[in-house]
């Protein structure tokens, strides 16, 4: 994987898209791993019984699905300093999660050098089910020769 | 108090008092069982906490008295999740994680009221560094 530098990133370009495809032994899994045993996201009695339109995805689920993007991207070198994520909308289970990011700023503060990407998760008729935020520092160029 | 609010006393009472500390130690087994849920391969999270991994250090005291008060609310949802890093959660760290309740909002939803629960978590490390700081919105409806 190649390394992102503070130098090659631009304000308005997309960071690389990540597709995620969760299914219900993903979010038991991630129940064990979390400890969130809320039954709306592995009991479909229960989760219909409570309005939902099935077995939801835990928010917490796609916001590391897009952590995991905004980590891929920043390779060994970057370092995420704040990752948040509103949850708008739901995700189901056996369909697309698409996370998607853009820089929106770029910044050195205190000889660090910094970008805001945003980022959100979309479901597979387009809707924007979680949106949020990430700051990252990146290496630049300069200090690495 | 309006008549029409969910608010009650006993959960008026929690607001900004700390719960805690709830004490986690890191292990191996944690942090891959955690990377496997998430579905994420990364080689780096058989050591490191991936960024979502705090969410699993969970704040239980706290959130057994918000989730099962006695209100007329019995849905619940997530909100938001905020989290700011200040250094690595390493495996073989003790994470000490403190938690509070900061702001309570109720506002009229179309099927009700709605109630937004504020809170505030810290993750502090055997050194007694804080590691991480977290903020959670839970929404009863």
């Amino acid at each position: 994987m190649t390394q992102v530098y503070y130098e090659d990133i631009e304000v308005g370009s997309e960071i690389p898209a990540l597709v995620k495809y969760p299914t219900t032994m993903q979010l038991v899994k991630y129940a064990g791993a979390s400890g969130d045993y809320y039954q709306i996201h592995y009991d479909k009695d229960f989760a219909v019984a409570n309005g939902l339109p099935g077995v939801i995805v835990h928010g917490w689920l796609t916001l590391s699905f897009m952590g995991q993007m905004i980590t891929d991207w920043l390779g060994d070198k970057g370092t995420l300093v704040k990752l948040s994520g509103s949850y708008r909308g739901m995700n189901k289970v056996h369909e697309d999660i698409i996370c998607n990011g853009k820089i929106v700023k770029k910044y050195t503060e205190d000889g660090k050098n910094y970008a805001r990407v945003e980022i959100w998760a979309e479901n597979s008729q387009g809707e924007k089910t979680v949106t949020g935020a990430a700051v990252v520092m990146l290496p630049s160029r300069a200090s690495t020769q | 108090m309006s008549p029409d609010s969910v608010i009650t006393e006993e959960l008026n009472s929690l607001l900004n008092v700390e719960f805690g500390p709830e004490v986690y130690e890191i292990e191996k087994g944690m942090l891959k069982k955690f990377a496997e849920a998430i579905d994420d391969p990364n080689p780096r999270w058989l050591n490191e906490a991936p960024p979502t991994f705090p969410a699993a250090l969970v704040p239980r005291a706290l959130l057994h008295k918000l989730f099962n008060a006695d209100i007329p609310l019995k849905r619940l949802l997530n909100g938001t999740s905020d989290l700011e890093y200040l250094k690595p959660i390493m495996d073989g760290d003790v994470i000490s994680v403190t938690a509070k309740l900061t702001r309570l909002r109720q506002v009229a939803g179309a099927e009700g009221p709605t109630l937004f629960m504020f809170t505030e978590m810290t993750y502090t490390n055997q050194r007694g560094e804080v590691v991480v700081k977290g903020k959670n919105t839970y929404i009863k409806y």
